[in-house]
C-alpha cells in the first residue's frame, strides 16, 4: 500500500478537477453523461476517502499522515506539502460525503436556468479546493485551496439563485476576498519572521521568535480571514443573504463544508503557530462567539422565511463551535470538531428541506405554510427529527458538539486571559451562562419553526394542492445524513476518540 | 578595428530587419487578393527569430558588445522571447482584424514588426543613447498604427494624441539624459552607475533622473502623465490597442529596469520618491477611474493603468532592505504575466466585437449563455487581472507584496497597504464583466448563437488561456525566468 499512501491525498484533491476536465468535454446536452460523470468522480473520491480511513494509523492519529511533500514554487519556498491527522480526517470525510449527496440530490433537481453541465462542474471545483483547504500543510498552499472555493459558490449564488442573487453573490464575494487578503498579509509576515511556509514547520517553533506585539498583529490579519468565512458576528452579515438566495445544494455545501474551512484555520494555523496571540485573543473570540449565539438566536425568532432562519440558526451554532475554540482546551476544541461535523450533517440537511419544500411550495414564507405532517408525512418526521438534531437533544448528533462546547467554557486553558484584566475563569463562566441560554433560545425559535411549518391543517392556499412526498433521490440523498446524525448522537466516541490524541496535542503546543 | 560582432548574440534582430524587409518588397509583388499573405511571412519572421533566443538562452552566459552598449544575458534573452511571443500573439490577433477592413495589409505588418524590432534591441541596451533609439523605433511606428483606421475621426484623435505626447515625453527625456551625460560624463549605464555616486552636483542629478524618468512614465502611462492613453486605446484599431497596453508599454518598462538597476542604483534617492509617488497615483487613479467605465476597453486601459501602478511598487522599493533581488524579479515575472493575461482579454474582446460592433460592457450580457467557452476564457483573464488564485495574476501581486515586505521600511508598507486595498477595489470592475456575462439576461439586440470565431483568434485565446493557467498553478515556470533574469 506503499502507493496508496503516498497518492491518496494527492487523488482526494485532484479526482474532482480530472473529473471536472471530462464534463467541460462533454457536450452540454449529454446531461445524463455529465451526471454520470460527477456521480462516479465524487464516488471515487469518497472511495479514496474510505481508504484512507481504512489505511490510518489511528494509534498514531495525532501526526500527519499520508504526507506528499514535493517542491513547487521553490523562488518563494512555498512547497506541495499534504498531510491528514486527527483534526482533519474527519472534516475531509465530511466534505467528500456530502458532495456525493449533493451531486445524487441535484439528479433531478436542477434550479432555473438549469443547465446541469456547468452546475456541476461547480460542484466539483468545490470540492477541489474544499478537500484541498483541510488537506494543505503549506501556508501558500492552503491560501490557494482556500480561494479556490470562493469562485464556484459565487457562481452558484449568481447564476442558479433566488430574485437577489447578484446582490448576495457579489456580497460573498466581496467580504470572502478582503478578509483572505489580510490573511495572506499574515502568511507574507509570518514566513519573513520565521523563513517558511511550512505548517508542520511553523507550529514546532511556536511562535518563540517573535515578540507579542508582533503576534497579535499577525493573528489580527488570519483572524479577520477565518472569522469573515466562519462567519462570526460582526462579520456575518454576508451569510444569511448568500444561504437566502443560494439554490439548495449551495446552501448545503455553504453550510456543511465552507463554513468548516474558517473554524479549520483557527485550529490548524492561527492558533498553534502564533500561541502568545491565541492565549490573548482567546477572551475575545470567545465574546464575539457567545455574542454571535444570541444574536443570531434572535435574529431566527425575527424571520419569517424559512431558509434565512436556518441561515442564521447557522451563526448561532458556529458561536458554540467559537466557543469550544476559544477555551484553548482539549475538550473544548474536541467539541469544536465534533460541533462542526455534526452542523454540516444537521444543518445540510435543514437545508436539503427547506430547498425541497421551496421547490413543492412555492415559497419558503412560513404563515404560507403549514401541515406539512398531513401533506407530506415522512417529510415531516424527517424535518421533525432533524429539527431535534438541531436543537441538541440528547441522543442525536448536535448534542455533542453544543453540550460539551459550553461546558468547556467552565474552566479555559489556564494561559488564556480574562477581558479587561480580569479573571478568565469568571469570563469563560459568563460565557458559559449566557450560551446556556443560547440553547434555551435555539430550542425555541426551531420549536417555532417546526410548529408552523408542520403542525396544524394545510393553508387554505395549498389544501387542495398535491404534495409530492419524499422521493427516491431525495431518500438516497437524505438517508447517509439522517444515519450519520443518528450514529454519531449514539456513539460519539467514533469522532472524538480520532481528534482527541491530536486535539491533545496541539493544546500542549498552544500551552507553551 | 574589429568592432568585435557576435553574429549568434544579435541573430534575433537580423532576422527580424531581414523579415522587414521581405514583407516591405513581397507586399510590392503579391496581387491585392494575396496580399493577406504579407501576415504570414511576417509570422514566419517572428517564429524564426526566436530559434536563436533558444540558443542563446542554451547556451548561456554574458555577451557584451559595442563597447558594452548592447549586452546579451539572461536578463534580456528572457526579455527577447517575450516580447517576440506577445508579437506573435498580437498578429494572431491582427490577421482577420486587418484582413476584414480596407486596410492596407504590407504596410501594417512592416510598421508593426519595426516596432517589435525596438523591443529587442531595448531588451539588450545598456547605453542612454542606445535606450532612446530602441524606444524611438518603438515608437514612431505605433504612432502611425493608432491612426490606422484613417475614416474615423476617433482613430485620428488617437493617433494626434499619441503622437503629440509621445514626442513631448522623448524630448523631455531626451533633456535629462543630456544632463545625465554632463554629470557623468558617459552614456554607458556601467560607467553611469560608476560615476552618479561621486558627482557633487546631487541636485542637478536629481532633476536629470526625474527629467528621463517622467519620458518613460509617459510611455508607462503612469499617472499624472497617463491622460493620453484612455482616449488613444479607445480610438486605435483594437488589436494595436493590444500592443500598446502590452508590448509599447513593457519596452517603457524594460528601459525603466535597464536605467534604474544598472545605472542608477547606487543613488536611490534620485529616482525612489519620484516612482513612489508615480506608484501611488497610477494604483489609485487607475482602479477608481476603472470603476466608472462602461466601454471594455477604456476599462481595460485604465486597469493597464492601474497594474502599471503595481509594477511600479517593487521598483519604488528596490533600494529598501535587502528587496533589491526580489524587487528585480518581481518586475520581471509581473511583466511576463501582465502581458499573457492583458493579451487574452484583449483576443476576447477582438473576437467579440466582430458579433457586435461594438465595446460596451452592457453588451456582454449573457455571453456564457450562447457563448460558454469564450466567456469562461475571458472570466479567466479578468480575474487574473483581478489576481484571484489559482489564476497567473496572484502570482504577479504575490511576488509584488513580497517584494515590499523584504524592504520592510515605513514608505514600503504604505505603498502595501494602499496596493492591497486597489487589488480589493479591482475586483469590483473586473468582476462585473464576469457578473454581466454569467448573470444578465442576453440583450434583445443580440443574436444570441454561438459565436464563429477565426482560427487566428481562437490560436491567440488559447495560448494566453494556458499560460494564465498553467503560471497560475504552477508558478515555478515564470518564476524561475524571473530568477535567471535577476541572476546577473
Amino acid at each position: 500500500m506503499n502507493w496508496f499512501q503516498e497518492w491518496a491525498l494527492t487523488l482526494a484533491i485532484f479526482l474532482p478537477a480530472v473529473g471536472l476536465a471530462i464534463i467541460l468535454l462533454i457536450p452540454k446536452a449529454e446531461e445524463t453523461a455529465a451526471k454520470v460523470v460527477a456521480l462516479v468522480t465524487t464516488l471515487a473520491t469518497l472511495g479514496v476517502g474510505i481508504g484512507v480511513i481504512a489505511d490510518f494509523n489511528f494509534d498514531a492519529s495525532s501526526r500527519l499522515q499520508f504526507t506528499a511533500n514535493e517542491p513547487w514554487i521553490d523562488v518563494i519556498h512555498a512547497r506541495y506539502h499534504l498531510g491528514v491527522d486527527g483534526i482533519a480526517l474527519p472534516l475531509l470525510i465530511l466534505s467528500m460525503f456530502v458532495t456525493v449527496l449533493c451531486v445524487i440530490y441535484s439528479w433531478n433537481h436542477f434550479p432555473e436556468p438549469h443547465n446541469p453541465k456547468a452546475f456541476l462542474a461547480l460542484i466539483l471545483l468545490l470540492e477541489v479546493g474544499m478537500n484541498g483547504t483541510f488537506l494543505a500543510e503549506d501556508l501558500i498552499l492552503f491560501f490557494i485551496f482556500f480561494e479556490i472555493v470562493l469562485l464556484p459558490m459565487f457562481f452558484m449564488i449568481g447564476v442558479w439563485g433566488g430574485p437577489n442573487r447578484e446582490y448576495a453573490s457579489i456580497k460573498f464575494f466581496l467580504f470572502t476576498l478582503f478578509g483572505s487578503a489580510l490573511m495572506l498579509l499574515g502568511f507574507l509576515a509570518l514566513f519573513f519572521l520565521e523563513g517558511t511556509f511550512q505548517i508542520p514547520l511553523l507550529t514546532a517553533k511556536g511562535g518563540i521568535n517573535i515578540v507579542r506585539i508582533t503576534q497579535n498583529l499577525i493573528f489580527a490579519g488570519l483572524f479577520l480571514g477565518f472569522a469573515i468565512k466562519v462567519p462570526m458576528f460582526p462579520f456575518h452579515t454576508w451569510l444569511p443573504d448568500a444561504h437566502t438566495e443560494a439554490p439548495t445544494v449551495g446552501s448545503v455545501l455553504l453550510a456543511a463544508i465552507l463554513l468548516k474551512l474558517g473554524v479549520y484555520g483557527f485550529i490548524r494555523i492561527a492558533l498553534p503557530i502564533l500561541p502568545k496571540a491565541a492565549h490573548d485573543w482567546a477572551p475575545w473570540i470567545g465574546l464575539l462567539a457567545v455574542i454571535g449565539i444570541i444574536y443570531g438566536a434572535l435574529c431566527c425568532l425575527a424571520q419569517t422565511d424559512m431558509k434565512r432562519l436556518i441561515a442564521f440558526s447557522s451563526v448561532s451554532h458556529m458561536g458554540f463551535v467559537m466557543l469550544g475554540v476559544a477555551t484553548l482546551t482539549t475538550f473544548g476544541i474536541n467539541a469544536a470538531i465534533f460541533g462542526m461535523v455534526a452542523h454540516g450533517l444537521i444543518t445540510g440537511m435543514l437545508f436539503f428541506i427547506a430547498g425541497t419544500m421551496q421547490h413543492t411550495y412555492g415559497t419558503r414564507e412560513m404563515s404560507r405554510l403549514g401541515g406539512l405532517l398531513k401533506q407530506a408525512p415522512k417529510m415531516g418526521w424527517i424535518l421533525g427529527f432533524t429539527v431535534m438534531a438541531s436543537l441538541g437533544l440528547p441522543g442525536l448528533a448536535g448534542f455533542w458538539g453544543e453540550f460539551p462546547a459550553v461546558l468547556s467554557a467552565y474552566s479555559p486553558a489556564h494561559q488564556v486571559m480574562g477581558l479587561f484584566g480580569g479573571n478568565a475563569d469568571v469570563t469563560f463562566r459568563i460565557f458559559m451562562v449566557v450560551a446556556a441560554v443560547g440553547t434555551v433560545l435555539a430550542a425555541g425559535y426551531l420549536l417555532w419553526m417546526y410548529q408552523r411549518v408542520a403542525f396544524g391543517e394545510p393553508t387554505p392556499e395549498f389544501a387542495d394542492a398535491h404534495i409530492h412526498d419524499v422521493s427516491i433521490y431525495e431518500w438516497i440523498a437524505w438517508a447517509p445524513m439522517l444515519i450519520g446524525i443518528l450514529v454519531l448522537g449514539i456513539y460519539p466516541d467514533i469522532i472524538f476518540s480520532v481528534t482527541d490524541p491530536t486535539v491533545t496535542r496541539l493544546t500542549q503546543l498552544i500551552g507553551r | 578595428m574589429n568592432p568585435g560582432w557576435d553574429f549568434h548574440a544579435i541573430a534575433p534582430e537580423i532576422i527580424l530587419s531581414a523579415t522587414i524587409i521581405v514583407v516591405l518588397i513581397a507586399d510590392f509583388f503579391f496581387q491585392y487578393r494575396r496580399r493577406f499573405q504579407t501576415s504570414q511571412l511576417a509570422t514566419i519572421g517572428v517564429l524564426a527569430a526566436m530559434v536563436p533566443v533558444i540558443t542563446l538562452a542554451v547556451d548561456g552566459g554574458t555577451r557584451r558588445m559595442f563597447g558594452g552598449a548592447f549586452v546579451v544575458d539572461p536578463y534580456s534573452i528572457a526579455l527577447t522571447g517575450f516580447f517576440l511571443a506577445a508579437a506573435y500573439v498580437t498578429l494572431l490577433l491582427s490577421v482577420d482584424y486587418i484582413g476584414d477592413g480596407d486596410y492596407y495589409q504590407g504596410e501594417f505588418y512592416v510598421l508593426l514588426l519595426i516596432s517589435v524590432l525596438g523591443m529587442v534591441v531595448m531588451s539588450s541596451a545598456r547605453d542612454l543613447i542606445t535606450i532612446f533609439v530602441a524606444l524611438e523605433t518603438i515608437s514612431i511606428p505605433t504612432f502611425v498604427l493608432a491612426g490606422w483606421r484613417k475614416h474615423d475621426p476617433k482613430s485620428n484623435e488617437a493617433a494626434i494624441k499619441y503622437y503629440l505626447i509621445g514626442v513631448l515625453s522623448s524630448a523631455i527625456m531626451l533633456y535629462g539624459m543630456s544632463l545625465v551625460f554632463g554629470l557623468t560624463g558617459s552614456t554607458l549605464l556601467r560607467d553611469i552607475a560608476v560615476a552618479a555616486p561621486r558627482t557633487p552636483h546631487t541636485s542637478l542629478l536629481i532633476v536629470a533622473v526625474f527629467l528621463t524618468l517622467v519620458g518613460f512614465a509617459f510611455k508607462i502611462s503612469a499617472v499624472p502623465f497617463h491622460f493620453w492613453a484612455p482616449d488613444t486605446y479607445e480610438g486605435a484599431p483594437t488589436p494595436v490597442t493590444a500592443f500598446l497596453s502590452v508590448s509599447s508599454k513593457a519596452g517603457g518598462f524594460v528601459a525603466m529596469i535597464s536605467i534604474v538597476f544598472f545605472g542608477f542604483f547606487a543613488v536611490p534617492d534620485t529616482w525612489q520618491p519620484v516612482l513612489w509617488i508615480l506608484a501611488v497615483a497610477s494604483m489609485i487613479l487607475g482602479n477608481l477611474a476603472a470603476l466608472r467605465q462602461t466601454n471594455i476597453v477604456r476599462m481595460l486601459a485604465y486597469s493597464s493603468i492601474a497594474q502599471a501602478g503595481f509594477m511600479l511598487v517593487p521598483f519604488a522599493v528596490a533600494a529598501d532592505g535587502d528587496a533589491a533581488r526580489s524587487s528585480f524579479e518581481a518586475i520581471v515575472i509581473y511583466l511576463l504575466i501582465f502581458g499573457a493575461m492583458n493579451l487574452g482579454a484583449f483576443a476576447v474582446v477582438i473576437a467579440f466585437a466582430r458579433r457586435t460592433r461594438s465595446a460596451e460592457i452592457s453588451t456582454y450580457a449573457g455571453l456564457g449563455s450562447y457563448a460558454p467557452g469564450f466567456a469562461l476564457l475571458m472570466s479567466i483573464f479578468v480575474l487574473s487581472l483581478a489576481g484571484l488564485p489559482p489564476l497567473a495574476g496572484w502570482f504577479a501581486k504575490f511576488v509584488m507584496f513580497r517584494s515590499v515586505l523584504d524592504a520592510g521600511t515605513p514608505g514600503a508598507t504604505v505603498l502595501g497597504i494602499i496596493a492591497a486595498v486597489m487589488s480589493v477595489v479591482a475586483f469590483f470592475y473586473y468582476m462585473r464583466v464576469v457578473m454581466e456575462m454569467w448573470f444578465h439576461p442576453v440583450p434583445d439586440s443580440l443574436e444570441a448563437t454561438p459565436l464563429r470565431i477565426p482560427f487566428a483568434l481562437n490560436a491567440a485565446v488559447g495560448i494566453c488561456g494556458a499560460i494564465v493557467l498553467i503560471v497560475g498553478v504552477y508558478p515555478q515556470v515564470f518564476a524561475r525566468i524571473g530568477e535567471l533574469a535577476a541572476g546577473g
